[in-house]
């Protein structure tokens, strides 16, 4: 079929497994060296291009990369409970600003070691994060995410008014991590760990409960199973992810203030998610890792830089709305081609 | 039949606004038995349902299970005592495997507590109930993928679902709805088994002939009240009841 032909006809685009794909999937992949890299070679491209960058980056970029290690944290707690839980949650800064807390001031107070600190924050914070959001647990869609948003700004209200916890001023001369290497392989090993254990979790049974409770609650319930004892556990491994940001965002800052609770840890991870593509996991941590250094990059005009990354953002929406992972995944198990209708 | 009560709902009254779905309705289900739940459109049968598993709470009245309260529980802790129910609207996990629509009910509770807290192979649980229910394993049924599911098997994955719970009661909330007569004659006997296994069940159904073929006592419910009680022929007898049915031939729907 020529050009010609095809013009003013209706065409759609026709895709198709790779076979590849198909015989990679359950133990046939372990059949040839083929099939294995053709599982390998993404994974490693992710886990290698993580650990590889901060070698090619300069003092300042490496700064950046650790901030947006924290937001990639965020941004794939805020996948995992939107896409799989069917909670959107907007406590991104809660969940930074409890681990932040909970980490600084025992450094402050105590003076532990930060590989103390950081996983009692971890998991203090969690727990903190837990139970304040589990009265707005029954709430679901736009209900739980006004709410949970309420809760960052709530607490820095709290903290100025009862001039607690260092005020307004927040703690200064904290503790840091002893070199700038740490300082990133720390954040990003546990991007690397959370998301391959988050994609894990989320094909395991308790995975696919929490999927159910999403799509169909009612038959979850008509299975003898409490949906509130789910979407709590749910709600501490995304708000252990988060906490453990925050707790590593001290350190990293060697300050603890109230702009631990700022709405962009909130907002930012929607952005990363809507950009790196719903419910991959992954793409979420890709939308974060670009959109931040971006965010940086664009300093340099000035107040325009806000203007120009939402144009950079409302490009995505519009054309590729599905996000940038979805897109890849799709090129690199499918073949496309155009056929008439 | 034993004749040991297992179900009993006394008195039990629910409205929605000024609407009044369910009112003074008794009702009692010995084990072992089939009985059919029986109306028009809107006549409060799927709101009876609701009140019995917990989704709806009663205005008053109480529902009790081997002598034990079960009104004001929430619906987990009731399907959690045996007493399960399917949902006329159906969504299953369009993109799994049948079998793996199963894991929900495996990983409950009270499944958990009858394997001594072992969960053991679910996928072969699965699929053995899925098989005991009329998926055809020769012909690889139950590893299809649920959206490529014709409705009646939607239905009995439905009914699978209840299955896996280890059941003491099924409320079937218009099971039969939708399918054709052979998926139907295929349905009964899986239904008839099920009671010769020792479950009690509910039929809620708009398919009369079909249900008459099952159970042995009906009740007619109109309005949100009880109309009438009793054997098929004799309560499709009634003036009543015919009325109720639009004064047209009731019996043969």
């Amino acid at each position: 079929m020529t050009n010609e032909q095809l013009i003013g006809k209706e065409r759609r685009k026709e895709r198709l497994d790779r076979g590849i794909k198909v015989r990679t999937e359950g133990l046939y992949s372990l059949t040839s060296w083929r099939e294995m890299s053709y599982l390998l070679v993404p994974r490693m491209f992710l886990i290698l291009g993580l650990l590889l960058i901060p070698l090619l980056l300069d003092m300042y970029w490496q700064r950046v990369l650790c901030v947006a290690g924290v937001y990639a944290l965020l941004a794939l707690s805020f996948d995992f409970l939107a896409e799989f839980v069917g909670l959107v949650c907007l406590g991104g800064a809660f969940f930074i600003g409890s681990g932040g807390y909970i980490a600084g001031l025992l450094s402050h107070s105590m003076g532990w070691s930060p590989f103390l600190t950081i996983p009692i924050a971890t998991v203090g914070g969690a727990i903190v994060s837990t139970i304040v959001l589990l009265p707005c647990l029954r709430l679901r869609g736009i209900y739980f995410a006004i709410i949970s948003f309420m809760f960052p700004l709530l607490t820095v209200y709290i903290i100025i008014a009862l001039n607690v916890f260092g005020g307004t001023e927040g703690i200064t001369a904290l503790a840091t991590f002893p070199n700038v290497w740490v300082d990133q392989y720390v954040i990003l090993g546990a991007v690397i760990i959370s998301v391959f254990a988050m994609r894990r979790l989320v094909t395991e049974d308790f995975g696919l409960i929490l999927r159910s409770i999403k799509d169909n609650d009612q038959a979850v319930k008509a299975s003898g199973i409490s949906i509130t004892v789910y979407k709590t556990k749910a709600v501490f491994i995304a708000a252990l992810v988060g906490c453990f940001g925050g707790a590593y965002l001290s350190y990293l800052y060697g300050w603890l203030g109230i702009s631990q609770f700022a709405m962009d840890f909130s907002i930012l991870p929607i952005a990363a998610t809507v950009m790196g593509g719903m419910g991959t996991l992954v793409g979420p941590v890709l939308g974060a890792l670009i959109l931040t250094p971006m965010s940086e990059a664009l300093r340099g005009f000035g107040q325009l830089r806000v203007v120009l990354y939402c144009l950079i953002l409302i490009g995505f929406i519009v054309y590729k709305p599905e996000g940038l992972m979805n897109v890849l995944q799709r090129k690199y198990h499918q073949f496309e081609h155009w056929e008439e209708v | 039949m034993s004749a040991e009560v297992l179900l009993q709902v006394t008195k039990i009254n629910k409205s929605f606004g000024g609407v009044k779905a369910v009112q003074d309705v008794d009702l009692e289900l010995p084990g072992g038995e089939i009985l059919g739940v029986i109306g028009p459109n809107g006549s409060g049968k799927t709101t009876l349902v609701n009140l019995i598993t917990g989704f709806v709470k009663p205005d008053s009245g109480e529902v009790l299970f081997k002598n034990k309260k079960i009104t004001g529980l929430p619906p987990h802790r009731i399907a959690d005592l045996g007493v399960t129910r399917t949902f006329q609207i159906m969504r299953p996990y369009h993109s799994l495997p049948a079998f793996k629509n199963l894991i929900v009910p495996l990983n409950s509770p009270r499944i958990r507590r009858s394997r001594g807290g072992k969960l053991g192979d679910k996928d072969g649980v699965a699929i053995d109930i899925l098989e005991e229910i009329g998926f055809e394993r020769d012909a690889y049924v139950p590893y299809k993928i649920a959206a490529s599911l014709p409705l009646g098997y939607l239905k009995r994955l439905e009914l699978a679902r209840c299955l896996a719970m280890k059941p003491e009661i099924i409320i079937c909330d218009e099971i039969f709805s939708g399918l054709s007569m052979s998926e139907i004659t295929t349905m009964i006997p899986v239904i008839e088994k099920l009671q010769m296994d020792g479950i009690t069940i509910i039929m809620i159904e708009h398919r009369l002939r079909e249900l008459f073929r099952l159970v042995n006592r009906v009740i007619v419910m109109n309005f949100g009240e009880k109309l009438a009680e009793g054997n098929p022929e004799e309560v499709m007898a009634k003036p009543e009841v015919r009325e109720a049915y639009l004064g047209t031939e009731a019996g043969q729907c």
